[in-house]
């Protein structure tokens, strides 16, 4: 393959990788409080559909954008009812996230089938662009790409340096030592949900305002799946994330333009690849678990205070 | 005031008779596998619907989005009960479960979709939608200058085989060193992968975007990358206005309404039906104003000869490794265009 097959493949890694790099964020955020959130895939399905309502009614792919964040953590708070107040099953009440998030979108959603709603276009950053090799793959996306970019670093300080940050991560190593040290950790696990719906939401909405700028069911299509898997693949690291992400989306552009070469490789074979190298991630990552940051009390409830 | 008395009374009776001629319109139910809302398949048979229903006499009802296989069999079993005369199911997974159905209530008029089976009273009805993509097929191969053309398809399934030969003949027709391009998504309504699949191929050089997708993410590549495009099932020039060309579309209402008034009158068989351009089921949509005025009078040419009887798949067609496949003069039958799964010389891709 030419370099001038190989950049834009490299950019698509980018783009198709994003909507995952902002789920997988969110779901590295909610799991560092201790919470186990399998409805990745729910609330990103509805932080699509409303991201897309919000943008045709209001004309604002901005405030789509932002307002489908706010939707996410809304449908996040329902696993946070259900494992914080009722100390419900975690595992179970996220695949009944899952499950609401693509049946509600699907059913609300239904007469924005087959519309256009406004979104993002591709803005090159002047001199950045520019840059050789670098500049087409990385800085010449749309807004919500540059925006991902950003989190990562702001999280890693987050965690490390703040101060709530280490107390996010103490409710979800361990929450009784956090609750003797004076913590209130349900409140930590509370915002460690809704931010992590917030990203959740925000990923979801990169599919319906800058991927594409449609709405349809089940457009997600897996990609929350994708995100949960990632988790353990990134070691609960936002940096790996990153690489992960893009790792996953330039596999999925990858096939379709080994397929768009004339490979004569069988499609179903191609269409796998992706799949078959989370499943390749995953064991590798179970090999080097000593270098994991999975959270010592993930999935864990908390212990009833009286 | 006798008079009165009598005209009042006739006025009643009359009444009535019309209340009970009403209460005998015919109905007619359709079950769809999708959002009509979706501008693409079944908003196509959902506008035949709407013919059916401007009819006199005559109501209809649908149910949108039904998943193929058990759910189906509720719902055209509902209908089935619920006294309906006529019962449309217009996706593949519908077949078994309609047939099912079909043979409880011998009554009732069944029509399936893009099926194959048949019962006494349930035809199976297509489009030959291949002759609309042949058409298009002139507009995409006098529109390229790259001679590369790609082609974002669903699944290798006969029918959409045949969608990309017979399009590949008709860009080979005005164009014969061009090649099509073909990338499988394996979905039939996913924006996003298919639109990614469209950007995969403008990546190697295509200059114009077909589609067998039900959804106009490829259309919106096209548009974003200043190329053209040729649309499929509807108008999708509203998705991409600078880049669609022209789209293959259904037009059911011909048909519907015919299939209506026979079980009306009471003349419905059952039958195995495939009409095409020739009844007006398939077509091209409005072209898009960069088609120049010489392109479309090829088009129209081509599809008067066309409706006069020339087969899109006639000889000489040799398969992509240049073995004949269809003789000089010969014609393929209906039975190999059904079963078609090799691809035509100047595909580029893999049937699996």
């Amino acid at each position: 393959m030419e370099i001038a097959i190989i950049i834009p493949l490299l950019a698509a890694a980018v783009q198709s990788g994003t909507p995952i790099l902002y789920a997988t964020l969110g779901e590295i955020f909610t799991e560092k409080s201790g919470v186990l959130n399998l409805g990745v895939e729910g609330a990103m399905i509805i932080g699509a559909l409303a991201g897309f309502i919000v943008s045709r009614y209001t004309g604002s792919p901005a405030l789509g954008f932002l307002m489908a964040g706010f939707a996410g953590a809304l449908a996040t708070s329902i696993h946070g009812v259900v494992c914080l107040w009722f100390r419900g099953n975690q595992v179970v009440s996220g695949l009944a996230l899952t499950i609401l998030g693509a049946g509600l979108a699907n059913y609300l959603g239904t007469s924005y089938v087959g519309i256009s709603a406004p979104g993002f276009k591709t803005m090159a950053v002047p001199l950045l662009s520019s840059i050789p090799v670098l500049g087409p793959i990385f800085f010449n996306q749309d807004i919500l790409v540059y925006i991902s970019y950003f989190i990562p670093p702001a999280m890693y300080i987050f965690f490390t340096s703040s101060r709530f940050g280490l107390g996010l991560r103490a409710a979800g190593e361990y929450p009784a030592a956090a609750t003797a040290a004076g913590l209130n950790v349900a409140a930590y696990r509370w915002f460690g949900i809704m931010v992590g719906g917030f990203f959740m939401g925000l990923g979801g909405a990169y599919l319906s305002l800058a991927y594409t700028h449609l709405w349809t069911t089940n457009l997600t299509g897996g990609r929350g799946w994708i995100a949960v898997a990632l988790v353990i693949f990134a070691f609960w690291r936002p940096g790996r994330a990153v690489l992960g992400a893009y790792l996953f989306g330039g596999i999925m552009a990858l096939q379709l333009r080994l397929q768009a070469l004339g490979t004569q490789l069988p499609s179903s074979i191609l269409l796998m690849l992706p799949y078959a190298l989370t499943v390749f991630v995953l064991v590798i990552s179970s090999w080097r678990k000593k270098t994991s940051e999975e959270p010592a009390a993930l999935g864990v409830n908390l212990e009833p205070v009286d | 005031m006798r008079l009165l008395k009598i005209m009042g009374m006739i006025m009643l009776s009359l009444g009535f008779c019309a209340a009970s001629l009403a209460a005998k319109e015919l109905k007619v139910g359709f079950v769809y596998v999708s959002p009509i809302g979706d501008a693409g398949y079944s908003y196509a048979h959902d506008v035949g619907r709407q013919a059916v229903e401007a009819m006199d006499g005559v109501t209809t009802s649908y149910v949108e989005s039904v998943p193929e296989g058990a759910d189906s069999e509720r719902v055209i079993l509902n209908m089935a009960r619920k006294g309906y005369d006529v019962i449309f199911a217009t996706s593949f997974g519908f077949m078994d479960p309609m047939l099912k159905v079909a043979k409880q209530f011998p009554k009732i008029a069944f029509l399936h979709c893009s099926g194959f089976k048949m019962a006494e009273n349930m035809s199976n009805y297509f489009g030959r939608m291949y002759q609309a993509r042949y058409l298009s097929g002139i507009v995409a191969g006098s529109m390229t200058k790259s001679k590369v053309i790609g082609y974002v398809a669903a699944f290798p399934i006969p029918e959409v085989i045949r969608g990309i030969n017979a399009f590949t003949l008709g860009v080979q027709s005005v164009n014969p060193e061009a090649t099509v391009r073909v990338v499988w998504t394996k979905t039939w309504y996913d924006p996003a992968t298919e639109k990614e699949a469209a950007k995969s191929l403008l990546d190697v050089g295509a200059d114009v975007i077909a589609q067998h997708q039900d959804s106009p993410g490829p259309q919106e590549a096209a548009q974003e990358k200043g190329v053209y495009s040729i649309g499929y099932n509807s108008d999708m020039s509203s998705f991409a206005p600078k880049a669609h060309l022209t789209a293959p579309v259904w037009n059911w209402g011909p048909y519907y309404v015919k299939v209506v008034e026979q079980v009306k009158n009471g003349t419905w068989k059952a039958e195995s039906a495939w009409p095409g351009l020739k009844e007006g089921i398939v077509g091209l949509s409005p072209f898009g104003p960069m088609v120049p005025q010489a392109v479309q009078d090829k088009v129209n040419k081509a599809k008067a000869n066309i409706i006069g009887g020339k087969k899109v798949f006639s000889g000489l067609v040799k398969d992509q490794k240049g073995n004949v496949k269809i003789a000089a003069g010969a014609a393929a039958t209906d039975e190999e265009l059904l079963g078609m799964t090799w691809f035509v010389n100047g595909v580029v891709g893999t049937t699996q």
